[in-house]
């Protein structure tokens, strides 16, 4: 990554006409830890119905993915192979509950993918200096990023071994859990401080907790890394119209979730604030 | 009084002492839920703003699907979410150092809730303040509270004229037989102008294969392209009314604008300023620039000096 794309990054993704849920068959439902699934679904019905547009898919990108008389939240691609995308879901409120309980051959609605993703992921990319760090059930945001770029160094947080995502799928990546249960004991951030003082890190793209997000962002900018961060607020409409998931003055639906180091340095909500479904500000966990 | 120069037409809107730089106001409900969007907003080339409706408690709305695009437009339901009239006053206080006029929005149950929220927002610094008697998707307020008759039009329209000398206007639906009775019964109440239309319908759009309708309180108001022939035979009605009744009361004509055609359509059916929401969508956030950029252009080539002479033309 040069310095130049850094400082500018692409704009806001241009939105589709529509933007209707298109009902999708889940062919397959796996089980990626103790908390999280992901369901694989069928893009094979995805044609006569509008709303659906994946041809353009960057990592990063997120889908809204609707359950009929219940909700709708948006969910990052964590996998888009021939004919299947995937979500991948960790269970924490009654959303993620019932979504984690479908079974292959239910169907859920998804409308996108929307959103501004990583960028400059494709010819340009850092290749084996880039570091990607993820924590929790960020790594579902970072995967089809680090099936991209498959010699960056894939770094991963967990609370404890029954947390990890993706170990088979990336066998080459570092872990660290807080507990100590798998791979080295502490925070991925602690790799980070490492390899900067090595000097062997480039670029730095990231997803999970807000302060681990937050250290990370600090870290690159002591260090002069261009970094990019996927951060994650409370969303309506996902198109950029009712301002549900401002941060500051940036709609994160349209123009994040992914923000680079420079622009978060600027959000002063960042690793601090986000809203609630009344719009109230809360302090970020 | 203006003349034509390498600047001009005079895009200049006066609505009852507020100075709007040109007639695009961002409409209730898009984006204004927080002070920073207001400023993307003033910065996108807005002539003024509307902050979201503030109730006096905090509402957590309908559930996902809220907001819903189609061939033809938008449908919501969003449900009036806010974090309370409380909330919302730390959210905008000094508004009024924002570079353009911001318009205060607040709804209640009954002319009592809407005055209170109207007391607690006042004091930020909003420039003036619209009442929306007309929200289509939301129980206990607007059409299905029956704020939408004259009756209830004139008596909520009154309470809150008591507690606010800014500037007041009411925001109509365009789901009724006679708008222009509820504009009178607006300003019987003491109202300054009307915000003329909200949301049409409610509508609805069902999906197939799930066998539901896809927003989460089934049916919401429509907005974009599919309303704008709509608005603007409302606001040609309200002007008529208005007129006819000797009332210079200023309307700000909202229902689908997105180019400076439109708003000049708008205001040729007497409209003094145009509210803009659902064009955020289809233009993004520079709509508002846009939009005046494209109304100087026209209005040079059809050799009108001044929104003035264009206001109304198209009335009888």
């Amino acid at each position: 990554m040069t310095e130049n794309h850094v400082a500018q990054p692409p704009p806001a993704a241009v939105s589709p006409q529509t933007a209707l849920p298109v009902m999708l068959e889940i062919a397959e439902v796996r089980r990626e830890n103790a908390t999280a699934k992901t369901l694989l679904i069928s893009l094979e019905s995805a044609e006569d119905q509008p709303g659906l547009i994946l041809e353009t898919f960057t990592p990063g990108q997120f889908v809204m993915v609707w359950v009929p008389r219940m909700d709708e939240k948006p969910y990052a691609l964590s996998y888009l192979e021939e004919g299947r995308a995937g979500i991948t879901v960790h269970r924490r409120g009654p959303f993620s509950k019932r979504l984690c309980e479908m079974r292959a051959g239910e169907r859920i609605g998804l409308r996108g993918a929307y959103g501004r993703g990583f960028w400059d992921v494709g010819e340009r990319a850092p290749g084996a200096s880039a570091a990607i760090i993820g924590g929790g059930c960020g790594m579902a945001v970072l995967a089809p990023l680090a099936e991209r770029l498959p010699e960056a160094t894939l770094v991963q947080g967990a609370r404890s071994a029954d947390g990890l995502f993706f170990t088979d799928r990336f066998p080459g990546q570092v872990i660290f859990t807080d507990d100590g249960s798998a791979g080295r004991h502490g925070l991925p951030t602690e790799w980070l401080v490492e390899a900067v003082a090595d000097g062997a890190v480039e670029a730095v793209y990231t997803c999970g907790p807000e302060p681990m997000m937050a250290r990370v962002v600090e870290l690159c900018r002591g260090a002069g890394l261009p970094c990019q961060a996927s951060i994650e607020r409370y969303m309506k409409c996902g198109i950029g119209v009712c301002g549900q998931c401002d941060c500051d003055g940036r709609r994160v639906c349209v123009e994040g979730p992914v923000f680079s180091g420079e622009e978060l340095a600027r959000m002063p909500s960042f690793g601090r604030r986000r809203r609630d479904k009344t719009g109230r500000q809360i302090p970020v966990e | 009084m203006s003349t034509p120069d390498a600047t001009g037409p005079n895009l200049s809107v006066n609505l009852c002492g507020i100075k709007l730089g040109n007639p695009t106001v961002l409409a209730s409900g898009a984006l204004g839920m927080t002070r920073a969007l207001i400023q993307r907003v003033a910065r996108s080339g807005a002539g003024a703003a509307t902050i979201k409706s503030v109730t006096v408690r905090p509402r957590q709305g309908h559930n996902n699907p809220t907001v819903i695009a189609y061939e033809a437009g938008m449908l919501n339901a969003v449900g009036y979410s806010n974090p309370g009239a409380d909330e919302a006053g730390r959210e905008f206080a000094d508004i009024d150092r924002l570079s353009i006029p911001v318009l205060a929005s607040v709804v209640g149950e009954d002319a009592g809730e809407f005055a209170a929220a109207a007391e607690r927002l006042m004091p930020c610094g909003f420039a003036g303040l619209e009442i929306p008697l007309s929200c289509p998707h939301t129980p206990g307020y607007g059409t299905l509270a029956g704020h939408g008759t004259p009756e209830a039009t004139e008596q909520i329209t009154r309470a809150v004229r008591a507690v606010t000398d800014r500037p007041l206007f009411v925001k109509l639906s365009p789901n009724v037989p006679g708008i222009s009775e509820l504009a009178l019964a607006a300003i019987e109440g003491g109202a300054d102008g009307i915000c003329a239309v909200n949301t049409l319908g409610p509508g609805m759009i069902i999906n197939v294969e799930a066998r539901e309708p896809v927003l989460g309180f089934k049916m919401g108001g429509v907005s974009g392209p599919a309303l704008r022939p709509v608005a603007v035979r409302c606001v040609y009605d309200v002007a008529t009314a208005l007129r006819r009744h000797g009332c210079e009361a200023p309307i700000i004509g909202i229902g689908g604008i997105s180019t400076g055609r439109h708003a000049l359509e708008m205001m040729m059916a007497g409209a003094s300023a145009v509210g803009v929401g659902t064009a955020v969508y289809s233009r993004g956030i520079e709509v508002f620039g846009k939009i005046t950029q494209e109304l100087r252009q026209l209005c040079r080539r059809l050799s009108i000096n001044s929104l003035d002479e264009a206001r109304g033309a198209a009335l009888q």
